[in-house]
């Protein structure tokens, strides 16, 4: 039988080819999975909003958007009055419609959850109120005078731009330093491309530089090209905002195997892919974790064709940082979970990773402990994501405080070294969420234009 | 058993629900489709004197309203724009072919006695079952000296209900315009007129948009616009005041009344025989909906009647008349409060917002443990604000208040400079 020659194969050689699908194929799994609402469906869905007073949502969301008040403008078709006050609050409004995990935030706070268990769409309402002004020609915020202040923003993700946005509306000139090749942050280079398909964050990037006042100055990495040093000398005021570098060991034998990847890389060279048909992609794909990024590799894996994905998590269902919404939306698309689980050996076949070993565990007394019972899964590749880490080394000398490994700041974002802003992934608040992210760079900039006219 | 059929001023019909003089019975091809979907009776489309009128396009502009479609609707066609021959002929067909329906004629000729008794010859021809006098057109006929221009002033409806009373063995219902400061004016003066039946209401005047590009109103006749006659569900609450208003007046001399306006459901239907309506025309919801929406209201009027007790329409009709007053009877010493049920409750505040901006301040905001809404029974006055804009049903309920007090009307309050002394 086929299979059993497969399977065969499968001890010698991994099962690893491009161009699993037809082009159609890959178009419909990697096109907008939400497109934007017809003017009718959102009329529908902003007169279902029963403009609540001190509404749930606007406390749900991070960045406080006044979210009936932008729905009441949909209901009346001022669109544009919606979208510029969501982003009046969040300059990524764009993003956040599409990547939020709306279903803790918001629309689990939307009362109409509480009364019938179906909220009102806020993301996709918001989506609906935002696309008109990102693909307007004319930026539609103005500069306060010029203040004559230097900003230097390390990194060009969300935090870093949103603060560099808030700081050129508020007169400031700003210089954001990238190391990577292109600005965007996750945006870019780690989110699931039918969240943001195509060159959406591209497109978004260049519709928060519009604002004018913004230098970017891509591959400059901190500790390499620059220093914070040198910047702080530069410059009047630093907001570092350069997210997570690092990527958690699984410390486990085999983790070196050819076949053994980081999921962010694979997804970062997914959405940079021309052509989604050219990427290599396993028949068994094992991926280890259990946040957004381990159902984004699966269900990305999954649908460039792989055959079986299984997805294994250390702990239960409802330990995962993957949302609930997000575990079934995996389980739609295929992937198999597997909870209780932990890594315990990756083996080899003539130097490549042909399956991953796993060991039961369980919670013995509020710690996790393997149970030494285990069970093996075939795999073509394995994906680790099991969370990112801040890397310090690059801030130099400048030794700042940490706290839980990550930048420490104050209620104002200042970290411990006068001048020096920090936010997004790279400090201990929040749960690493981009809506979060957007919220420090935002708030940071007004501390900084604070200090800055003291 | 349910028995829906009705005697209405003369004219048997198997159930209340007949379709309105309207665009729906302007030809024998649509009434007969509505007789088959089982409407009890049709007044057909207003017939008037040839050569015929002319219509115009477009001819209807509507209310959406948060996405309900044709929640208010408004019209500028005329009468018919067919020859009265031809109708007459298919008038006189379709009642051949449904002798069981009732079958009404509408008319709208001009305000001499010859014209009317000639077409009152001419469709008594039909066999048709009455005539109702279209005094109401707001629009277009009105501007000719008919219809509305007829119905507002009493000595005209008076006059030509007579001739025709004169001039035709047929029942005649008399429709009257709701643009007129009172209703009884011309009600009383059809009963003067010696009319068989009143219906009610036609259209309101009215102008339904804007369009603010054009700058120019909907519907739109080459760049122009003109009022023309409101109805659909908008209308209903001011049909139901002004059928009671004639329910309840003596000198109506309890005139059967064939309630129009804005009806849908038999809900609606059963609201207005409560206030007296013998049978109730529909025009709006059968344009929105088709001629399938009288099924419903023929088995749920039947399934309501059985559970209510009542075996027949007149069991029932009239039963809320004594129970709509004049203010000044209203018992002043009753007392209810909003009461807000916790469990029941989303969270919206909209009870609190709305009490704070709006009225007595007498729901409380507050936050232990997350949001909570209280009543601040030493402040509300039973005004049940809260209670409507509350997208729970049920969760606010006005709970009766026992004062002690006796029954006092304005009447009888000692604020009242002319009241009158209460009988010992």
């Amino acid at each position: 039988m086929a299979a059993d020659n497969r399977d065969k194969r499968a001890d010698d050689a991994p099962d690893i080819a491009s161009g699993r699908l037809d082009a159609a194929r890959y178009r419909a799994h990697f096109g907008d999975l939400h497109p934007v609402l017809a003017r009718e469906q959102a009329l529908v869905e902003a007169n279902r909003c029963y403009f609540c007073y001190d509404a749930p949502c606007i406390e749900a969301c991070p960045t406080g958007i006044d979210i009936p008040g932008f729905i009441k403008k949909i209901a009346t078709d001022n669109v544009v009055g919606a979208g510029m006050r969501i982003l009046e609050e969040n300059i990524f409004g764009g993003a956040c419609a599409r990547v939020c995990p709306t279903e803790i935030l918001c629309e689990r706070a939307c009362v109409r959850t509480a009364q019938e268990g179906d909220p009102i769409q806020i993301g996709r309402l918001q989506r609906y109120a935002t696309d008109p002004i990102l693909d307007a020609p004319k930026h539609p915020f103005a500069r306060a005078a010029a203040s004559g202040k230097k900003i230097a923003v390390v990194g060009g993700g969300p935090a870093g731009l949103s603060c560099a946005h808030r700081l050129a509306r508020l007169g400031h000139d700003v210089t954001v330093f990238e190391a990577r090749e292109r600005l965007g942050g996750l945006n870019e280079y780690g989110v699931a491309e039918y969240k943001v398909p195509g060159h959406f964050a591209r497109h978004e990037v260049d519709f928060i530089l519009g604002i004018g006042g913004i230098a970017a100055k891509t591959g400059h990495a901190l500790g390499k090209e620059i220093s914070l040093a040198q910047l702080r000398r530069d410059y009047d005021a630093v907001f570092l905002g350069m997210g997570l570098a690092g990527v958690r060991a699984l410390e486990c034998e085999g983790e070196g195997l050819a076949g053994v990847a980081n999921a962010v890389d694979y997804i970062a060279q997914l959405r940079g892919a021309a052509d989604f048909g050219a990427l290599p992609v396993g028949r068994r794909i094992v991926v280890i974790g259990g946040g957004n990024t381990a159902i984004d590799i699966a269900v990305q894996t999954k649908r460039l064709g792989a055959e079986e994905v299984t997805l294994v998590y250390r702990r239960g269902a409802d330990d995962m940082g993957a949302t609930e919404h997000e575990q079934e939306f995996a389980q739609v698309n295929g992937v198999k979970i597997r909870h209780w689980a932990k890594p315990a050996h990756l083996f080899a076949g003539n130097g490549h990773v042909v399956a991953a070993q796993f060991e039961y565990t369980k919670l013995d007394g509020g710690k996790l402990v393997g149970t030494g019972e285990k069970f093996s899964v075939a795999a073509d590749m394995v994906f680790k994501a099991i969370g990112q880490s801040f890397i310090a080394g690059p801030l130099g000398a400048d030794a700042l405080e940490l706290e839980n490994g990550r930048i420490k700041i104050d209620a104002n974002f200042l970290t411990s070294v006068p001048g020096v802003w920090a936010g997004g992934d790279c400090v201990a608040r929040g749960q690493d969420l981009t809506v979060e992210a957007v919220e420090h760079g935002k708030r940071a900039a007004m501390a900084i234009d604070a200090a800055l006219r003291r | 058993m349910v028995d829906l059929s009705v005697n209405f001023a003369g004219i048997k019909s198997p159930n209340p629900f007949w379709l309105a003089s309207a665009p729906p019975t302007d030809k024998a091809y649509n009434v007969e489709r509505a007789f088959r979907a089982g409407w009890g009776g049709a007044v057909w489309k207003t017939l008037g004197e040839d050569p015929p009128i002319v219509n115009t396009a477009s001819r209807y502009g509507a209310i959406s309203y948060k996405g309900l479609r044709v929640a208010g609707f408004n019209n500028i066609e005329l009468i018919t724009d067919r020859p009265l021959q031809v109708n007459l002929d298919e008038i006189k067909a379709v009642k051949a072919r449904w002798p069981d329906r009732a079958l009404v004629v509408s008319l709208m000729v001009p305000c001499t006695e010859d014209s009317w008794k000639n077409i009152l010859r001419q469709v008594e021809a039909t066999n048709c079952d009455g005539v109702e006098l279209n005094f109401g057109c707001p629009h277009g006929m009105s501007e000719r000296g008919m219809g509305a221009a007829v119905g507002q002033v009493p000595e005209y409806v008076e006059m030509v209900t007579r001739w025709c009373k004169q001039h035709t063995r047929m029942p005649v219902i008399v429709k009257l315009t709701p643009n007129v400061t009172s209703i009884l004016g011309p009600a009383r003066a059809a009963v003067k007129g010696g009319a068989d039946a009143v219906s009610l209401i036609n259209t309101v005047n009215s102008i339904v948009s804007i369009n603010l590009d054009a700058m120019a109103p909907e519907p739109m006749v080459d760049g122009k616009g003109t009022h023309g006659g409101y109805c659909g569900p908008a209308v209903k609450p001011m049909a139901l005041f002004m059928a009671s208003e004639i329910a309840r007046d003596p000198e109506c001399k309890n005139i059967p009344v064939s309630a129009i306006g804005g009806i849908e459901t038999w809900r609606d239907a059963a609201e207005f025989v409560a206030v007296g309506a013998g049978t109730v025309q529909v025009c709006t919801a059968a344009m929105h909906y088709g001629f399938k929406i009288v099924d419903d209201m023929i088995d749920g009027m039947e399934r309501w009647m059985e559970q209510a007790r009542y075996d027949r329409v007149a069991d029932y009709r009239g039963r809320a008349v004594k129970n709509i007053t004049d203010w000044q009877y209203l018992n002043l010493n009753f007392k209810t409060i909003a009461a807000i049920d916790q469990d029941m409750c989303i969270k919206c505040g909209l009870c609190h917002v709305v009490c704070e901006d709006t009225s007595h301040q007498a729901v409380a905001s507050l936050r232990n443990n997350g949001r909570r809404y209280e009543v601040i029974e030493a402040e509300c006055v039973g005004c049940n604000l809260c209670m409507h804009v509350c997208p729970v049903e049920g969760c606010i309920t006005m709970k009766r208040v026992d004062t002690g007090a006796k029954p006092l009307n304005w009447t009888q309050h000692p604020n009242n400079p002319m009241r009158k002394e209460a009988a010992e």
